[in-house]
């Protein structure tokens, strides 16, 4: 089992999420997140005094896959969220060793 | 011929009616001048139902002005942990400052007295009731004309607190307002608009000033004070290193809104009567705010890039502040270049004078109202003409000029004698009750209080609730 961690940009949540959907996604939890990476924020103007907002807002969305849906997944991700300007996101994995569904105990892949 | 005999009837009706009723009896000529005595008096019931309905009108929006306008304008531009704290203020006065009010400041402000401050006769409110007092308003009751000040009393002090938001301590604050209110406030509305007062235009001021509506009173003693609470108190922990940004324009949004309504009543309602001054005044004031968002807007547009919603609102403030003391003496045009200059002036003096002098006015209170005021106060003088209001008259009565373009050069003069003693008087004052605050209850909460937020440390409560659950 793989974790996909894919930090993209707020605009392109839906179609992320509809082309995870469509390669048989069936879960996936989404967070609110602010940072930043190589775009190094923007400038804001309050009362003529000019403030640098370095931590953007963006949107973290995790799910865990099994090994066979992982490189589909990431495709999809990339795809739908590239808009090849900087500040696109990133997408990081990580081996998950276990998954356990809370309502029956079922563990595994079966869990997911 | 029957038309003919008609008009022979009415020619002879005509012509014998007045000797028929010359003929009647004493009793009916007096029964006439009573029903003239009670047209009259019908007449002037009616006038006095229309000024007092609209007087009333205008107090209401006043206070409106405060709460929920001010309350939410300042409301918006500090951070969310304070926003609580900072709303508190303003609506606090509307609570101390009424019963201030009613003991003792109405009877300080208005009651007649010497030069300076008006006497004790009026304290708790004897002798205010139904019966008008036609030095101040013939037409409405004295108790209409004293709770209409009163709404100026209590914003006067809430436009303070944007100076010394997110550091000063409730109980410092509220025993500073009650002192100022008694020490500054009181004695500038008793010498620009008490009797006798000696910067009274209409009721033999030695320096006959110009301030219609508070320019002097309100908004040069509430912004210079501001200023010096802001230099007393010192920064915010962290100014301005860390980014003190608004929490929600949008509170802000709504509160600047509503100050721009309820200004008509500030503004309009200090005719203290419903007639063509009113409109003269609303007018002015509506058209010199409009003028000030567009003066604000093109500032910044030119100097950052962008117009700002932030500054939009911002500069109809600035332009409702520097009409307010022109709004009953000036036309529609001069009130336009007033709004247009109060726009640009003040965006300066909060973009650029407050980062050249690096002082905290944390809400911009003197950066807006200090010197908003001060501008409207001298452009009074300059702008103010007799056909929009003849206030200055000769000992026959004969209306004499206004203000410079009038005529009457002199009245710039007048202006700026008004002007210094408002700012003497405010520096003065709050320095003497700061430092008395200072020394008794202590100005500023601590340090820790301070990055923890007045919401929680002065209120034990939080603006938002962000608990996990429902």
């Amino acid at each position: 089992m793989t974790k996909i961690e894919a930090i993209i940009q707020t605009s392109k949540l839906e179609a992320v999420k509809d082309a995870l959907h469509e390669i048989g996604v069936e879960g996936m939890t989404v967070l609110e997140v602010r940072g930043h990476g190589r775009q190094k924020g923007h400038t804001e103007f309050y009362r003529g005094r000019e403030y640098t907002v370095d931590l953007i807002p963006k949107i973290k969305l995790e799910t865990v896959l099994p090994e066979a849906m992982v490189e589909k997944a990431v495709q999809a991700i990339v795809t739908a969220a590239r808009t090849g300007k900087i500040g696109d996101g990133k997408i990081f994995l990580s081996k998950v060793d276990e998954a356990i569904r809370i309502r029956n105990d079922e563990r595994g892949e079966g869990a997911l | 011929m029957p038309s003919r005999l008609v008009l022979g009837f009415i020619l002879a009706f005509i012509l014998l009616g007045p000797t028929l009723f010359a003929q009647s009896p004493p009793a009916a000529a007096s029964s006439d001048s009573a029903r003239l005595t009670k047209l009259e008096q019908a007449t002037a019931d009616a006038k006095s139902s229309g000024d007092n309905a609209w007087m009333l009108t205008s107090s209401a929006l006043v206070l409106m002005m405060t709460g929920p306008g001010l309350a939410l304008f300042y409301g918006g531009l500090v951070r969310k942990k304070n926003v609580l704290a900072t709303m508190v203020q303003s609506f606090a006065m509307m609570a101390v400052i009424t019963m201030l009010w009613a003991m003792v400041s109405y009877s300080l402000a208005f009651g007649s007295g010497n030069s300076f401050i008006g006497g004790l006769h009026h304290l708790f409110l004897r002798g205010v009731g139904a019966q008008p007092d036609a030095d101040y308003a013939a037409t409405i009751p004295l108790q209409t004309f004293m709770v209409y000040q009163l709404m100026f009393a209590i914003i006067t002090p809430a436009l303070i607190t944007g100076a010394f938001a997110e550091r000063m301590k409730f109980s410092a604050m509220l025993l500073f307002m009650v002192l100022w209110s008694l020490i500054v406030y009181s004695p500038m509305a008793h010498m620009v608009w008490g009797k006798g007062g000696l910067l009274n235009a209409s009721l033999g001021g030695k320096f006959p000033c110009l301030d219609f509506a508070g320019g002097t009173v309100v908004h040069v003693t509430s912004g210079v004070s501001a200023l010096v609470c802001a230099l007393y108190l010192g920064k915010r922990v962290g100014y301005p290193k860390e980014s003190m940004t608004p929490h929600s324009v949008v509170l802000s949004f709504v509160g600047a809104c509503l100050l721009w309504v309820g200004w008509f009543g500030f503004n309009a309602g200090s005719a203290l009567a419903a007639g063509s001054l009113a409109t003269s005044a609303f007018v002015a004031a509506h058209v010199g705010a409009a003028a000030a968002v567009i003066g604000w807007s093109c500032a910044e547009w030119i100097r950052n890039g962008k117009p700002s919603a932030l500054g939009a609102i911002s500069g109809a403030v600035a332009g409702l502040v520097a009409i307010t003391p022109a709004a009953g003496f000036v036309g529609p045009m001069p009130a336009v270049l007033i709004g247009l200059i109060a726009g640009a002036f003040c965006f300066f003096m909060v973009a650029t004078v407050k980062a050249r002098f690096g002082y905290d006015d944390s809400l911009d209170a003197f950066g807006v109202h200090g010197a908003g005021g001060t501008l409207g106060a001298l452009l009074t003088g300059v702008f103010a003409v007799s056909a929009v209001n003849p206030i200055f008259k000769d000992a026959q009565g004969n209306v004499l000029p206004s203000g410079l373009i009038d005529g009457n050069a002199h009245q710039v003069l007048n202006q700026i004698v008004g002007i210094v003693i408002a700012w003497i008087l405010a520096i003065v004052g709050t320095l003497i009750i700061l430092k008395i605050v200072d020394l008794t209850v202590g100005l500023r909460v601590s340090e820790e209080e301070e990055v923890q937020g007045l919401d929680l440390t002065q209120h034990g409560e939080e603006g938002y609730s962000w608990e996990v659950t429902a």
